[in-house]
C-alpha cells in the first residue's frame, strides 16, 4: 500500500462522519411526515422541529374535530418520530420572531418550511367586520382550544344561521351545531364552547355554496355523516338538482357516488315529504348564492343579500358561476365564513404565489436572491406550499414527495463547513426568552391535561393559554 | 405461550375493542368486529404467506396471522410501509390503501362497505380492485396473497 492510500485511509477513518443538519419550521401533518422520511433514509441526519406554539400537531389538534377522535390517531405515529433520537422538536419558537430564515440557513444544512396556512380568507363584501359574522376557522379554533380563538364571542341565541362555504371544515362546523350535546361531552372539546353551544337556540343551518352539487367540495364521508345525525333532518332544493341526475352516469367514482348520496337523500325527502317536528333540526344545503352584502339592524347581523347564480362552461368541473341578475334574501342571526385559507409570508425573503403559497417546484423553494452557497437549501411541504386542499393523506404523500428530494440533495451534500443546528439557534432565542418547550415539556402538557380531562369524563381538556402551557411544562 | 405471544395476542385484541368502541356506534355494518370472536380460539396462530409489493418494486414477503387484517400484519411484523394506518384502523385515513389482483379481489369474501368505498374515494391511484387494508382480514383460503400499495401522491400534479 503506497503512502498516499495509507493517508486517505486514515483521514477516513478518524474523520467524523457528516452529520446533516435539517430544521422544520412547523410540527403538523406535513413536519412529521417529512421528519419521518428523512429520519428513516439519511444516515446520522440531525432534525430539529421548530414550532411556534409550545405543543405539537398543528390542524391534528387545532383543526380535526373533537367528534373525530379517531383521525387523531395518527398523532401515535408522530410520536414515535419525535422519540427518534436524531429527531428534536423545539416548541414555543416562531420564524418570523424569534428566529429569522437567514438564521436559519446559516446554521442548517436544509430547512424546510411547514408552517401552514393559518389565515382565513374574507369574502370582501359589505358589513362583513359586523358582530355575529365570523370566520369559521375561529370557530374551529374556539371549540378545539386555539389559544388566539379562545376569548371568541359566539352568539347561538338566534334560530336561524347560515354557513357561507361548503367544503369539509363547513360540514364540521355545521355538525358540531347539530349534533345532540351529549355526544359533544364526551369528546375533547373545550368546556368554554360546550357550555355556550349547549344552550344554542340554533334549528336551522343553511349551507351556502357559490355553485352547485356538482362542484361541492366536501366529501362523501363528512356529507354521509351528517345525513344520519340524531334528531336532524337534511333538506335541498329540488331545483338545485335539476340536469344532475342526467349526468351522474359520467362522473368519476368519488364525484359520482357523493352526487349519487345527495340524489338519494333528496327522494327520500320527496317521499317521506315535510313534518315539521319542534325535536328535529335542519340542515339546509342550498347551492348557486353568492352573499354580496351582510344585512345589519341593531349593529347585528340579520340576514344574507345573494345573489343567484348560473354555471357557464362547458364541463362541470371548470364551470364558473356568474349572477343572473336576480338577488334573495335570507334572514338569519349568525354567519361562518368558511372560504378557504391563505398562508401569510412571515419572513420578506420569501416569495409568495397569486394563491397564497410559497413558490416551489417539487418542494424546493424557487429563490430568485443570489445568496451565498453557505446558507441551507429552502424547502416546502404541506398547505404552505400545496394550498389548503386536502386531508391528511394528502399532506402526508406531500411531505413524502418533498422529503424524498431533500433526501437527494442531502446525499450529495458537501459538509466541509459543519453547520452549529440548534446550538447556534438556541443563542439567537434566548435572546428573545428562554422558554423553549422540549418533547419532555408536552409531555408533561399532554399528561395534565389528560388528567384534567378524566376529572369531567372527558378524554382531555385542552389548555388554552400560552402562559398555563409554559406553567406546566416548566414545572 | 412465550410472554411475547400474550403479549401480542393482548395488544390485539385491545386494538379490536379500541377499534370496536369507536366504530360501532357509527357504523352498524362495520366488519372488523369479526375477527374479535374468531381471533380467540386462534392462538394456535394459523399462519399463511402474504406480500406486499410497493410502488418502486419492493417486495415485502410476510407472514400473517390467520384472523388479522392486513394492518396488524403490517404493525405487527413491524414493516416498513411509510405512514401505512394512519388512523389505526379506524376507517378514517384510508393511509392502508392496496391494490388486489382481480381474482383476489373477487375471492374476499366481504365486499367493501360503503364507509370503506367512502375513503377509499379518497386516495390516490383509486382502481376497481382497491381496498383499504385494514378492512381485509386474511383467512386461510388467501394464503399467498399478493397485494400492491400504491404510491401516496398525485401523478397528476408530480
Ligand atoms: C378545520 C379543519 C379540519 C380538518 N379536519 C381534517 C380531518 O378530519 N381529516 C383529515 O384528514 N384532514 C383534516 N384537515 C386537513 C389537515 O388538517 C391538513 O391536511 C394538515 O393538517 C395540513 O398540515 P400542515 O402541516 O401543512 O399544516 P398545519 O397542520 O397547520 O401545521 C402548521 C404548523 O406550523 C406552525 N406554525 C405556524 N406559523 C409558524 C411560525 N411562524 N413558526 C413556527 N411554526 C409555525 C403551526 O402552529 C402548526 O403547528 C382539516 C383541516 C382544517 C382546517
Ligand atoms: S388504517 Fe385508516 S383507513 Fe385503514
Amino acid at each position: 500500500m503506497n503512502r498516499t492510500h495509507l493517508k486517505t485511509m486514515i483521514r477516513m477513518l478518524s474523520s467524523v462522519p457528516v452529520v446533516p443538519r435539517v430544521s422544520i419550521i412547523g410540527a403538523g401533518a406535513a413536519g412529521f411526515y417529512a421528519a419521518m422520511h428523512l429520519s428513516k433514509n439519511v444516515a446520522n441526519i440531525q432534525i430539529d422541529l421548530l414550532e411556534k406554539l409550545p405543543v405539537p400537531f398543528g390542524l391534528i389538534r387545532y383543526g380535526v374535530a373533537p367528534d373525530h377522535p379517531e383521525v387523531k390517531n395518527v398523532i401515535n405515529q408522530f410520536t414515535k418520530v419525535a422519540q427518534h433520537p436524531n429527531v428534536n422538536f423545539y416548541g414555543n419558537v416562531t420564524l418570523g420572531k424569534d428566529v429569522s430564515l437567514n438564521q436559519l440557513r446559516q446554521h442548517y444544512d436544509a430547512v424546510l418550511l411547514c408552517y401552514g396556512a393559518d389565515e382565513d380568507k374574507a369574502l370582501g363584501i359589505e358589513n362583513e367586520d359586523a358582530q355575529n359574522i365570523i370566520a369559521a376557522r375561529n370557530f374551529v379554533g374556539w371549540y378545539n382550544g386555539f389559544p388566539n380563538d379562545k376569548d371568541l364571542k359566539v352568539d347561538l341565541s338566534g334560530h336561524t344561521m347560515a354557513i357561507l362555504g361548503q367544503g369539509n371544515v363547513a360540514l364540521d362546523v355545521a355538525r358540531i351545531l347539530l349534533s345532540p350535546i351529549d355526544e359533544l361531552k364526551k369528546t375533547d372539546i373545550t368546556e368554554h364552547a360546550l357550555e355556550i353551544i349547549s344552550e344554542s337556540k340554533v334549528k336551522e343551518i343553511y349551507l351556502i355554496g357559490r355553485r352547485g352539487p356538482l362542484q361541492v367540495a366536501f366529501t362523501i364521508k363528512e356529507l354521509r355523516e351528517l345525513l344520519k345525525l340524531k334528531n336532524c333532518k337534511t333538506l335541498w332544493r329540488e331545483q338545485d338538482f335539476k340536469g344532475v341526475s342526467e349526468i351522474v352516469g359520467n362522473l368519476g367514482r368519488p364525484r359520482k357516488r357523493l352526487t349519487e348520496l345527495m340524489l338519494k337523500s333528496l327522494q327520500e325527502q320527496n317521499q317521506e315529504g315535510f313534518i315539521a317536528d319542534q325535536g328535529l333540526k335542519y340542515f339546509k344545503p342550498i347551492f348557486f348564492r353568492s352573499p354580496i352584502k351582510f344585512l345589519i339592524s341593531d349593529k347585528k347581523l340579520s340576514g344574507i343579500k345573494l345573489s343567484c347564480n348560473k354555471l357557464v362552461g362547458d364541463t362541470f368541473d371548470d364551470q364558473r358561476c356568474v349572477p343572473n341578475g336576480e338577488v334573495e334574501e335570507l334572514d338569519c342571526s349568525l354567519a361562518l365564513r368558511s372560504i378557504g385559507y391563505k398562508s401569510i409570508p412571515v419572513d420578506k425573503e420569501l416569495i409568495f404565489t397569486s394563491y397564497g403559497t410559497i413558490a416551489n417546484n417539487k418542494g424546493i423553494i424557487i429563490d430568485n436572491s443570489c445568496h451565498s452557497t453557505d446558507l441551507g437549501k429552502l424547502y416546502v411541504a404541506g398547505w404552505l406550499g400545496t394550498g389548503p386542499i386536502g386531508v391528511i393523506l394528502h399532506t402526508m404523500g406531500n411531505a413524502f414527495q418533498v422529503a424524498k428530494v431533500m433526501c437527494e440533495d442531502l446525499k450529495i451534500l458537501n459538509n466541509s463547513k459543519p453547520k452549529g443546528g440548534f446550538e447556534e439557534i438556541r443563542k439567537i432565542v434566548t435572546e428573545k426568552h428562554n422558554l423553549i418547550v422540549d418533547w419532555h415539556g408536552w409531555e408533561k402538557i399532554n399528561r395534565y391535561e389528560i388528567e384534567q380531562g378524566k376529572m369531567k369524563g372527558k378524554p382531555r381538556e385542552k389548555i388554552c393559554t400560552i402562559q398555563e402551557m409554559l406553567e406546566v411544562a416548566f414545572r | 405461550m412465550s410472554l411475547k405471544s400474550i403479549f401480542r395476542t393482548v395488544s390485539n385484541s385491545r386494538s379490536y375493542l379500541l377499534r370496536y368502541k369507536s366504530l360501532g356506534a357509527s357504523f352498524s355494518n362495520y366488519r372488523s368486529i369479526v375477527p374479535l370472536s374468531t381471533n380467540i380460539p386462534n392462538l394456535k396462530e394459523e399462519k399463511v404467506k402474504l406480500t406486499f409489493v410497493l410502488y418502486d418494486g419492493k417486495r415485502i414477503e410476510t407472514e400473517a396471522k390467520v384472523g388479522d387484517t392486513l394492518l396488524d400484519v403490517v404493525v405487527n411484523n413491524n414493516l416498513n410501509i411509510e405512514g401505512y394506518g394512519a388512523c389505526e384502523g379506524t376507517l378514517t385515513c384510508s393511509t392502508c390503501h392496496v391494490i388486489l389482483k382481480q381474482e383476489d379481489f373477487d375471492r374476499l369474501p366481504e365486499e367493501a362497505s360503503d364507509e370503506e368505498r367512502d375513503m377509499l374515494d379518497l386516495a390516490y391511484g383509486l382502481t376497481d380492485t382497491s381496498r383499504l387494508g385494514c378492512q381485509i382480514t386474511m383467512t386461510k383460503d388467501l394464503d399467498g396473497l399478493e397485494v400492491q400499495v400504491p404510491e401516496t401522491i398525485n401523478d397528476a400534479r408530480s
